[in-house]
């Protein structure tokens, strides 16, 4: 048996009966990362010394009689997630060398529950991006297509447990960076609700819309990350003082008295693929036979939340990044002899075109003149889709859509036009706006073989809802036994 | 045009950075194009409408004034691309 190849829910069963060790489970799984990364290129870092070290104490620890449903497991970690001693570049040249002295609330949660580091993940720079194809250090392919793009900005998270090269991974999304690669590489994928996980260690993008979340193998997988990763953190102030459920209790049959609300709004937008729609259609079908009744909802701003969006993010961008000056950490330009020309020359040199251009874009909309049209302008539109969705979940419990408007793309298609590349978010950035949690789950395939997702969206808080119907759909489904071939 | 190379140029200076002649006229290009797209935020009627910053009901999260575990000097500067005597150094500043 390739262990490898394990959910992280079996391979615990297997340590718990001690079928199986964890140092056996992280070897299989270092092998495979041998083996497929020249394809995939899913990671900037492998941590293969540490992992086998983590793993060598899990074993001991599972040997006390001591173990939680991660001790043992090989987890591969979105490289803008800071874990002490382990390098964290956010794939920019600018933190290319940055060896954070601290890890993050999650990787702390996680290290205390006794789970494996298997490396760093790559990404679109400092999470900039639909494709991963704006990475500073490496391109990651599609392991359905090696010609396509896994999505982004997690594209190295998603493609990781695609191609099982760990069990299950960490991303962050700030406008769909979780559930988009997750549809485009047929992997399950979560958002959390704002708030519901800690940002502590988490480098920021855009602090409001920012979070991190779980991409697994199945439903089932995705509770128990879950899980392990929520809960109040007094580090990060946005974090939210409320109990955590144990998701997996929701991994039960049965949907009847669902509601399933269906944005009317988002079957007039253009540019929506007729093979996705169709596929979110039948599992829109399939959940309605499973006993979920569905209602027609309306979000009357939709199409108006790229453009709020692509003000609010790159603003809160412009000043997060601020940061790097070539003081603290990361690089500099040691040429430089006076300090404003050291800041010009690091920034420049450190940062990819992605990122320069929504520093420029951010910078503009907050600048003097322009505060009231732009930033201000769409933090208003911002509280009228927040209302959309208050009134849509009065009358049902998940919102149902696609998760992208069109399957993988090809690499090198949409880098040359960002605005292209930013209407590809449509359905997904409406949650960060709104802190809602939003999931992808796979539903289908294309023609030519790529995964297609079904987007769930339920309340604030409301987590389990969405995998109480996730849960049920891929058990009346076949699409997550479909591996890629490589 | 919504923005053109000179603001470009202004604005990469007041994010300190230095953009060539090429990428100022790429990026006027394509942030015109992304800013002609946000107009349709005038489309929305928001006289009334209080701004979000914050999607999620939180009032102010306050804690005690006290000391609690941290970095030491040692760990806070090892990133550092340039450092002395427990300090960070920066290109001279005062004449």
């Amino acid at each position: 048996m390739n262990l490898y190849k394990l959910t992280i829910h079996e391979a615990h069963n297997l340590l718990k009966s001690r079928e199986i060790s964890s140092q056996e489970l992280t070897k299989s799984v270092l092998n495979r990362v041998e083996s497929v990364e020249p394809r995939v290129g899913a990671y900037i870092t492998v941590a293969g010394e540490t992992a086998m070290a983590q793993a060598e104490l899990a074993d001991k620890t599972i040997a006390e009689g001591n173990i939680t449903h991660l001790t043992g497991i090989p987890l591969a970690i979105k490289d803008l997630i800071c874990t002490k001693n382990l390098r964290t570049t956010c794939a920019s040249k600018i933190l290319e060398n940055f060896v954070p002295p601290y890890d993050a609330f999650v990787i702390k949660k996680l290290k205390k529950a006794g789970a494996v580091i298997v490396g760093k993940a790559n990404m679109d720079e400092f999470a900039m991006g639909s494709s991963t194809e704006h990475s500073g250090i490496k391109l990651t392919n599609n392991p359905w297509d090696l010609s396509y793009i896994p999505g982004g900005s997690s594209g190295g998270s998603a493609a990781a447990v695609a191609a099982n090269m760990c069990l299950g991974s960490l991303g962050s999304d700030t406008g769909g960076s979780i559930r988009q690669p997750a549809s485009h590489c047929g992997v399950v994928g979560m958002k959390p609700t704002y708030g519901r996980v800690s940002r502590f260690g988490l480098v920021a993008f855009a602090s409001s819309l920012d979070q991190i979340g779980p991409l697994t193998k199945d439903v089932a997988d995705c509770a128990v990350l879950l899980k392990a990763i929520s809960g109040y953190d007094a580090g990060d102030s946005t974090s939210v003082p409320m109990d955590v459920p144990d998701y997996t209790t929701f991994l039960e049959k049965g949907l009847k008295g669902f509601k399933i609300g269906i944005p009317k709004e988002y079957n007039a937008l253009s540019g929506l693929d007729a093979e996705v729609s169709e596929a979110v259609k039948n599992a829109v079908k399939t959940i309605e036979g499973l006993g979920a009744e569905c209602v027609e909802v309306s979000l009357p701003h939709t199409e108006y939340a790229v453009a709020a969006y692509y003000v609010i993010a790159p603003s809160e961008a412009s000043s997060n990044l601020a940061r790097y000056d070539g003081v603290k950490y990361g690089l500099r330009d040691k040429d430089k002899n006076d300090l404003i020309e050291m800041y010009r020359s690091t920034r420049s040199m450190g940062f990819g075109s992605e990122v320069k251009r929504r520093i420029i874009i951010g910078t503009y909309c907050l600048s003097a003149g322009y505060y009231d049209a732009y930033y201000r302008k769409a933090s208003q539109v911002r509280t009228l889709i927040i209302e959309d969705f208050k009134r849509a979940f009065k009358s049902c419990d998940v919102l149902l859509s696609p998760v992208a408007p069109t399957p993988a793309f090809k690499t090198g298609e949409k880098t040359e036009d960002p605005l292209k590349m930013y209407l590809s978010d449509i359905f997904t950035l409406s949650a960060n706006l709104a802190g809602i949690p939003g999931m992808s789950v796979p539903c289908g395939f294309s023609t030519q073989g790529l995964p297609i997702g079904l987007q769930i969206m339920g309340k604030h808080f409301n987590e389990e809802k969405m995998i109480k119907v996730a849960y049920n759909f891929e058990q009346a489904t076949d699409f997550h036994n479909k591996k890629p071939k490589l | 045009m919504k923005i053109t190379k000179k603001e470009v140029v202004h604005v990469a200076n007041l994010a300190r950075l230095d953009l060539d002649e090429e990428s100022i006229g790429k990026f006027a290009e394509q942030i015109d194009n992304i800013l002609e797209y946000v107009d349709i935020l005038n489309c929305v009627e928001t006289k009334s409408v209080a701004p979000t910053s914050h999607a999620i009901f939180l009032t102010n999260a306050f804690r005690e004034d006290k000391v609690k575990e941290h970095l030491d000097r040692n760990k806070a500067l090892a990133n550092a691309p340039e450092k002395e005597d427990g300090n960070f150094v920066v290109p001279k500043v005062i004449g």
